[in-house]
């Protein structure tokens, strides 16, 4: 396979980018698209230019690392799969293929198809923890826990922090991921004692770190290569409301942000 | 699932030290306002309201193909409803001040979100492909904006009399006439009839949505729900515009 490739280009994270076209030639299709970026690198290795900078760790579908848009769609456009598991028979020969990061104010782009995503980072430090003893494991059995609430919560932490989310959201809102996280651990039982407290701080880390408002237009469960559904926003929601309206005998607290204290 | 658990001891760490630098939540309707979710739960619930209104409104409207003593009795039942507990025209005075705050809460949630999702994507894509939004949900700004404009010429129009009406025209009460005479003018039945495809297209989304925001849909009846809210929007459609449809075809004279 051949195929015309348009990508963007930026050295750093303040410097203007641009678009730059490349060819690539020989891509067999039962290659990931991943590896066609690192065919397209060894060529501009060996021509002294730079290669293309883009993030990735397991190539395995399940870290979260890879992530840009192809075409317009965040991951390629294949339902349920990151880019890194993406392969080239999705494609045909000879396609024009526009290779863009995500773009957020909240994920400044580091370097090509880079982007920092600390602010997810962020997010889970205001409230992505359960606070427990971690001495010896725990008997099994000792908690109780609902099957459906544990299939929930399981379908929850499959969220792998990737950004797609943000990236295809027309509000770039980060609501998907925070709802993911929250819904992971409020829904299970060692998730409860912290359950007002962890909802109301990740939801001002959400909105402190510059992400967009939620208007469900459903772009981010599509994109979502963990196919996270939007019924966990809803969850979300509820959750916060809970938190602000239960009557307590003590105040909740508000972390400040982890921001600034740097 | 592996980088959360393998970050989750680090999180903890640099939780355990911002701990110490935290705000009591004295008052958690301010923390609850102050974020999106919050904003867009107020959205969501002043929508109800005026979709409630929306739909009593349109089946009120319907009166007026039962005639013209039918339709002005309504409008002097709406005024003289809840007497004597109520004075004259009191119970309309708190349905509108219900509306009127449901209305400002709607406005400013959503001015206030959408310049926080411009600023979160300052630089915009070269090239970005919707994959799952509807027309609707991508024009309910602007839509909402064209609302907001026909609702403020509506009161003007059919509520005062203040515009729309050859002077001496309008007479308060009589809504028949008053109607009859409002849609005779063509350019104002077509901008109620815009109007109205506008809040069709509001309510197609924002039927679903409210739903969705306040946490009854879910992954299995989410489609269902769709479709419920469209036809929703469409009977409310439907009934807001046949209205001005017999009035120009002379059906209603």
């Amino acid at each position: 396979m051949n195929l015309f490739l348009k990508i963007w280009r930026q050295s750093r994270k303040d410097a203007p980018g641009e678009f730059k076209e490349y060819q690539v030639r020989d891509i067999t299709p039962d290659m990931s698209f991943l590896e066609m970026l690192d065919a397209l690198n060894e060529d501009l290795n060996a021509r002294g230019e730079p290669p293309v900078a883009f993030e990735h760790d397991c190539r395995e579908g399940i870290c979260g690392s890879c992530g840009f848009l192809i075409n317009g769609v965040a991951h390629g456009g294949q339902r349920g799969t990151t880019v890194c598991q993406l392969s080239m028979r999705f494609f045909k020969d000879g396609d024009r293929l526009t290779l863009e990061p995500w773009r957020a104010s909240a994920f400044p782009i580091i370097r090509d198809l880079v982007v920092d995503r600390s602010a997810f980072d962020r997010i889970l430090q205001a409230g992505g923890f359960i606070s427990a003893p971690t001495g010896s494991a725990p008997d099994a059995n000792a908690i109780l826990v609902p099957k459906e609430a544990a299939d929930t919560a399981f379908d929850a932490a499959a969220c792998i922090g990737c950004g797609a989310c943000v990236a295809a959201c027309p509000n770039a809102a980060a609501m998907l991921f925070t709802s993911a996280k929250l819904t992971h651990l409020n829904k299970l039982p060692q998730g409860q004692p912290q359950r007002d407290q962890r909802t109301l701080n990740m939801a001002a880390a959400m909105s402190r770190e510059g992400f967009g408002s939620c208007t469900n237009h459903g772009e981010c469960e599509a994109v979502c290569p963990k196919e996270i559904p939007i019924e966990f926003i809803g969850n979300m929601n509820r959750d916060l409301i809970r938190a602000a309206w239960k009557r307590r005998r003590e105040p909740l607290t508000l972390s400040e942000s982890p921001k600034d204290e740097r | 699932m592996e980088a959360s658990s393998a970050a989750t001891s680090s999180v903890q760490r640099t939780a355990q030290a911002a701990e110490r630098h935290v705000i009591p939540v004295t008052n958690p309707l301010a923390v609850f306002w102050a974020t999106a979710i919050g904003k867009k739960v107020v959205m969501a619930i002043t929508g109800v309201i005026m979709i409630g209104f929306v739909i009593l409104h349109m089946l009120g409207n319907l009166k007026i193909f039962a005639g013209p003593d039918q339709i002005n009795a309504y409008s002097r039942f709406l005024r003289t409803v809840g007497e004597p507990e109520l004075g004259y025209g009191d119970a309309l005075w708190i349905v509108r001040i219900v509306l009127l705050t449901a209305v400002t809460l709607h406005i400013i949630a959503a001015v206030q979100l959408s310049r926080m999702s411009w600023a979160a994507r300052p630089t915009q894509y070269y090239d970005h492909r919707n994959v799952e939004t509807t027309f609707a949900a991508r024009t309910m700004r602007w839509g909402g904006l064209l609302l907001a404009i026909f609702i403020v010429f509506h009161i003007l129009h059919f509520t005062l009399g203040a515009v729309g009406f050859a002077p001496g025209q309008y007479e308060d009460l009589h809504v028949y006439q008053n109607v009859v005479a409002g849609f005779s003018v063509w350019p104002v039945a077509v901008f109620y009839i815009i109007a109205m495809a506008a809040l069709c297209l509001h309510l197609d989304h924002g039927i679903w949505s409210f739903i969705q925001t306040l946490g009854w849909s879910t992954a299995r009846n989410e489609a269902k729900l769709k479709v419920i809210s469209r036809i929703i929007a469409i009977v409310i459609f439907a009934g807001f515009i046949s209205v001005p449809l017999a009035v120009m075809t002379g059906l209603v004279h």
